[in-house]
């Protein structure tokens, strides 16, 4: 299984490097989108409290479904998703390699997003950098997950594009509430660190849920 | 788990897509060493019936045999013994040929993924392009480098969706002469055509399909173009 998720990812990322269309199109997205909370929200250089957070984290989504989209409309094209699936290799590998390749992509843009986001809100996202990137990793993953299941459920669908945001939104509000508090509570100077072991907690147990269901439910749903 | 079969039995295979009937009942049995055509107009259910016998489709009705095997109970091991070139190429334009190749030679479990893609290189006389994007290649090309990967594991059940598409002559009878070569080792090869020409003399059974109905079998057809019109009751 380990070798098959590596193959699958490291050909997404070799594609990802050769065109760069799925990196530019999600970072532009994401840069736009805090640029746009920035001009509409920041008075006089002072930043709506607590409003960095929820920015940070409502581009994250934006941006990553955008980029969970284009990732399987490259397979759609070539139909190149039918000779993955017609390998002789399990089927869940195939999902696993297709989720590291996003989880991949969304990091990348948040290292971009969380330094832009800090400078234009005035956000002190260094004062806890360990516990900033368990919260946006292990919220990445549970996002990631729903949506690369539900990305490949789509990818024969006409109307994905609308149908991926109305499905995979309604599912991962959990994870991004909990991305979103956990993040709120480390910008604060006297943020309590129980609160944030408490998110980053449920946040790793999401992930646990969303992963195993998609693993069990990604073969019968690829089939047919 | 590794398995093999010598022949392939559809029986009563039915497939539905809601109220329409892509296929109805169609039943039929080959074996290893032969090649069988698929022969109808455009909507005679030829793709949906290589989706079904490639497992990428399951049978609404029917079953398949893959010997004594059945695609449910079998799986991926089932697959491992399954290549596909379907109408769509199924290649990543941003990568190489070789680069192609050895991803799905790896998916296939080869040792050497990269030896094995450039042992399919050279068969398809494309070498000297080996590290050029697919993207950059001729539609004829692209089908040569197609149907390596389909190739590259070394299937028993070989099944072929139009094959001749964009191809010029001399690819033409590369891929005749391949396809021959494929049934003397021994595998079982189903071609889904409506280029008569092109099948004719090369098939040892032909199915003739219509409106997803199996409406006759011949073994060792000739003069299939006249075959075709008698059983067709239509110009061909």
């Amino acid at each position: 299984m380990i070798r098959i998720a590596w193959l699958v990812l490291k050909k997404d990322l070799t594609v990802e490097v050769r065109s760069l269309e799925i990196a530019y199109t999600t970072l532009f997205f994401a840069v736009s989108c805090v640029l746009f909370f920035a001009f509409a929200l920041v008075k006089e250089g002072k930043p709506p409290e607590d409003g960095a957070a929820g920015i940070l984290w409502i581009a994250i989504a934006f941006a990553g479904t955008l980029g969970l989209g284009r990732t399987f409309e490259r397979e759609r094209q070539s139909e190149t998703l039918r000779a993955l699936l017609m390998a002789p290799a399990d089927r869940p590998a195939i999902y696993v390699g297709k989720l590291l390749g996003i989880i991949a992509l969304l990091l990348a843009a948040e290292v971009l997003l969380v330094p832009l986001v800090g400078f234009l809100f005035q956000a002190p996202f260094q004062l806890h950098p360990f516990w900033l990137a368990a919260v946006l990793v292990s919220g990445t993953i549970g996002f990631a997950a729903v949506g690369t299941l539900f990305s490949a459920m789509l990818v024969r669908a006409r109307s994905r594009d609308v149908l991926l945001p109305v499905l995979l939104y309604p599912i991962t509000v959990p994870v991004i509430i909990a991305g979103v508090r956990a993040t709120a509570e480390l910008l604060k100077a006297d943020g309590e660190m129980a609160l944030v072991r408490f998110w980053v907690a449920l946040l790793l147990a999401l992930d646990v849920v969303f992963v195993t269901l998609a693993l069990w439910t990604f073969e019968p749903l690829m089939t047919d | 788990m590794s398995i093999d079969f010598d022949e392939l039995t559809a029986d009563d295979v039915s497939r539905h897509f809601g109220r329409r009937k892509a296929l109805s009942r169609i039943s039929f049995q080959t074996r290893r060493g032969s090649i069988l055509g698929l022969l109808g107009p455009n909507g005679a259910g030829k793709s949906t019936m290589i989706a079904v016998l490639a497992t990428l489709l399951r049978p609404s009705g029917g079953a398949i045999r893959y010997g004594t095997h059945a695609a449910k109970s079998t799986g991926s091991a089932l697959r491992a013994r399954i290549g596909i070139l379907g109408h769509d190429l199924f290649l990543y334009p941003e990568l190489t040929a070789r680069e192609n190749l050895a991803f799905f030679a790896g998916l296939y479990g080869a040792r050497d993924a990269h030896a094995a893609a450039d042992r399919a290189l050279a068969r398809a006389g494309l070498a000297d392009r080996a590290h050029d994007p697919i993207s950059s290649f001729s539609r004829g090309m692209r089908q040569r480098v197609a149907l390596e990967r389909s190739l590259i594991h070394a299937p028993r059940l070989v099944l072929l969706d139009e094959p001749f598409t964009g191809l010029d002559d001399a690819s033409t009878a590369a891929l005749v002469a391949r396809l021959r070569g494929l049934r003397d080792e021994g595998a079982i090869v189903i071609l889904a055509t409506h280029d008569l020409d092109l099948a004719d003399g090369l098939l040892d059974e032909a199915l003739f399909l219509r409106d997803g109905r199996m409406l006759d079998a011949v073994a060792r057809p000739e003069a299939l173009r006249s075959t075709y019109r008698s059983i067709m009751g239509t110009r061909a």
